[in-house]
């Protein structure tokens, strides 16, 4: 699987948001359905495509399966770089807000 | 059959109360003001970060050790309303001039003093054309996992 495809993976937006969910932890299909506009079927065929993308992995237990993001995948970097730019951002939207509440404060 | 594949970049848009003008220069002039100070490579402390502003100019951390690292340089510089940053830091979390990634961010003036931001991170699967992966989790796990959580909590606090 070459990072282009692994990547192209991601170009979904709901199979972006299943990947975002796991970001937070590892999680259950039923769980990551919850919230999400889609049906269980739909998020398992979303969390296959990531897999075969070597962009989450999935283990047993008990009878559900738990899925996380694949720690030796590019979808690690992916998932730092995004929270990375938000808040960098964020960092970055503040600052221009300070200066522009400080220029209309002064007469 | 023969599909091209698109990766999918980072994308953000959001609207800031200000200018173009001013969301421009505030973005590359006070760059180092607003540059998250737990975020940059090498074992130096980050003291300031530059954008110079010009095509062909560089984009780096200053630090605590006198040191100037290299993150990359301005590959479009179109004031107010666009600018494209080549981002060079490998994989391996360190400077690659071979590297390129782009950073794009376009101003676009809207109504009633307004700015939309849209921002991109692109050409990411050629994050993958360098080193072994093995290298860069290790890298990942032990340098920036704990830079990002000092981040959070600084955030949080």
């Amino acid at each position: 699987m070459t990072n282009a495809q692994a990547f192209a993976a991601l170009a979904d937006p709901t199979r972006r948001a299943v990947f975002e969910r796991l970001a937070g932890g590892p999680r259950a299909v039923g769980a990551l359905a919850k919230g999400l506009p889609v049906s269980r079927p739909a998020v398992s065929q979303h969390l296959k495509i990531l897999k075969e993308a070597g962009l989450v992995t999935d283990r047993p237990d008990g009878t559900r399966r738990v899925y996380q993001i694949d720690p030796k995948g590019l979808g690690e970097l992916r998932a730092w770089l995004d929270r990375f730019w938000d808040a960098a951002l964020d960092a970055f939207k503040a600052e221009v807000e300070r200066q522009v509440s400080k220029e209309e404060e002064t007469p | 059959m023969n599909r091209a594949i698109k990766p999918a970049p980072i994308r953000k848009s959001f609207t800031l109360r200000a200018t173009p003008e001013k969301a421009f220069a505030v973005f590359t002039d006070d760059f180092g003001r607003w540059w998250p100070r737990t975020h940059y490579i090498g074992g130096s402390p980050l003291t300031g970060a530059v954008i110079e502003p010009r095509v062909g100019g560089r984009w780096y951390g200053q630090h605590e050790d006198g040191v100037e690292r290299p993150w990359g340089d301005v590959l479009v510089w179109e004031p107010p309303h666009r600018l494209v940053l080549a981002w060079r830091i490998s994989h391996q979390w360190g400077y690659d001039p071979n590297l390129l990634t782009e950073v794009e961010i376009r101003f676009t003036r809207l109504a009633a003093g307004e700015t939309r931001v849209d921002f991109e991170h692109r050409g990411l699967e050629r994050f993958g054309d360098s080193e072994a992966a093995e290298h860069t989790r290790k890298s990942m796990d032990g340098g920036w996992g704990a830079i990002l959580e000092n981040y959070r909590a600084a955030v949080a606090a």
